[in-house]
């Protein structure tokens, strides 16, 4: 036990290692600065470390294990409704909750305000995020239940990802060009670091429990879609306004 | 604290649907729990070590890449190399050590039987974010369009998609969404806010966004890009193998 523990410690400093090295040369070399603060960078470091080493853990004694056994409760159930139920309210409720959304529905709220597309006041500006927030989450929802039901019937994914490129060109054209660069970078930014992890399982859950299903080729997609799909509904909140 | 706020509802959900539409009691309650509770632990001491550590020194780093008396007054996009190396070593670094990322090799390696290497798809998500941030500053610099990138990285990845082999597909498009989480958004906001705000004639509103599509957008091809690769090289040696069968 103190073994493995000793062990996936070292996976940690080994994973978090390039950024030091990128940091301390960039720092020492090329700007030729001292380290600031050298005691409180060393005591984060090893806070870094030591999270990490528990988030993997916590990984594989719980939100896999869970992702999976929902996945298979759901197929042995055979309820499409429950399943896209189940779907759409994981996508939202964590996409609502999610902070760097919230930053950026700010962010966006304060360029629509600068543009003069809304009235300058805390209440329009508030109202104006909130509104965002509400529709990726929503596109996020969406995604998952339009991916879960990809699985289910095996159609393969570069269709909806080559449609859903073609939506987001066709939204750029129209879409106000202040609202164009927040709305690319919200695809990234939705889904966060536990979602993606159980998003995941219950995919690969889902495509091992059907029959005629390859995790492999069928279970994977779920985060390409929620990408995907928040690019062109903010580009279409952008237009309302 | 925003940890918990990220998971509650999560928990709540799956509880929720466990018990009242699955009627199930969960296996091994005890352990799942605690998984969770070191999930919850874990991500907030993570990001409370970076927020000590590495966000303040790589956030002033990018300032200080990005400030006139470094870059000096010249004006050029040359003048910026170290900014783009910058911006590429910091892309690199920050997706070896993103956490979702580390989940989704995990599981791949999982059900691919061993054929998708945890390490290889680590770099060669890490190298199309490298690519793509450093594209990105290169963008901010000269102060391209942004749509016209991503457009052609669409048309790019369309072309990729036939060639590539088919059980990597879902799997590169999913790395796309999964590299930018918790450890590179606020350093790559940062790096392109800095750019947007001292480069002239550009405006961080405007500008300053983008950084983080580019960085979704190439780990898709480099992906794609490391199967094919992979995939060449088995044939290649299978092709030597039976070559020497032939011989003996």
């Amino acid at each position: 036990m103190l073994f493995e523990f000793l062990h996936s410690i070292r996976d940690s400093i080994r994973d978090i290692l390039p950024i030091i090295v990128v940091v301390g040369f960039f720092q020492l070399v090329v700007l030729q600065q001292p380290l600031p603060d050298l005691g409180n960078i060393i005591f984060g470091t090893v806070l870094v470390v030591l999270g990490l080493t528990l988030f993997i853990r916590g990984l594989e004694m719980g939100l896999f294990p869970i992702g999976e056994s929902m996945a298979y409760g759901f197929a042995r159930k055979g309820s499409l409704f429950w399943l896209v139920t189940f779907a759409f309210a994981l996508g939202f409720t964590t996409t609502v909750a999610e902070p760097a959304l919230i930053a950026i529905a700010d962010e966006a709220a304060n360029v629509a305000a600068g543009g003069g597309v809304i009235e300058n006041t805390e209440d329009s500006r508030s109202g104006y995020a909130q509104g965002l927030r509400l529709t990726v989450a929503l596109s996020v929802g969406a995604a998952i239940v339009i991916g879960v039901i990809r699985i289910i019937k095996g159609w393969p994914i570069q269709w909806f990802i080559i449609g859903g490129y073609i939506g987001v060109v066709t939204m750029t054209i129209f879409a106000p060009a202040e609202i164009i660069g927040i709305a690319y970078d919200s695809g990234g930014v939705t889904t966060s670091t536990v979602t993606v992890p159980l998003v995941t399982a219950l995919g690969v859950g889902l495509a091992s429990s059907i029959k005629g299903r390859n995790p492999m080729t069928d279970g994977f997609g779920l985060i390409a879609l929620a990408s995907l799909m928040p690019m062109i509904f903010v580009m279409a909140y952008g237009m309302m306004f | 604290m925003s940890t918990v706020t990220d998971v509650l509802p999560l928990a709540v959900i799956l509880l929720g649907f466990q018990v009242f539409v699955l009627r199930r009691a969960i296996t091994d309650l005890r352990r799942v729990l605690l998984g969770f509770l070191f999930v919850l632990l874990g991500l907030a001491l993570f990001l409370e070590g970076l927020d000590m550590a590495l966000f303040p020194l790589g956030k002033l780093m990018a300032e200080q890449l990005t400030h006139p008396d470094f870059i000096g007054t010249a004006g050029d996009w040359h003048s910026y190399g170290w900014v783009f190396a910058f911006a590429a070593a910091i892309g690199f670094a920050t997706t070896i050590a993103e956490p979702a990322l580390i989940a989704v090799a995990m599981k791949a390696n999982h059900v691919s039987g061993g054929a998708v290497g945890v390490w290889g798809l680590r770099i060669a998500v890490a190298i199309g974010v490298a690519i793509g941030i450093s594209l990105g500053s290169f963008r901010i610099v000269t102060g391209t369009p942004l749509h016209w990138y991503i457009i052609a990285g669409y048309i790019l990845v369309v072309i990729q998609t036939p060639f590539a082999p088919r059980s990597i597909v879902a799997l590169a498009y999913d790395s796309g969404g999964v590299t930018t989480s918790t450890v590179t958004v606020p350093l790559v906001a940062a790096l392109g806010l800095g750019l947007a705000t001292t480069v002239p004639g550009r405006s961080p509103v405007l500008d300053g966004f983008g950084l983080i599509a580019f960085a979704s957008l190439f780990p898709i091809m480099s992906v794609m890009a490391y199967a094919q690769l992979s995939e060449w090289n088995a044939r290649r040696q299978q092709r030597k193998y039976s070559d020497s069968e032939k011989e003996s």
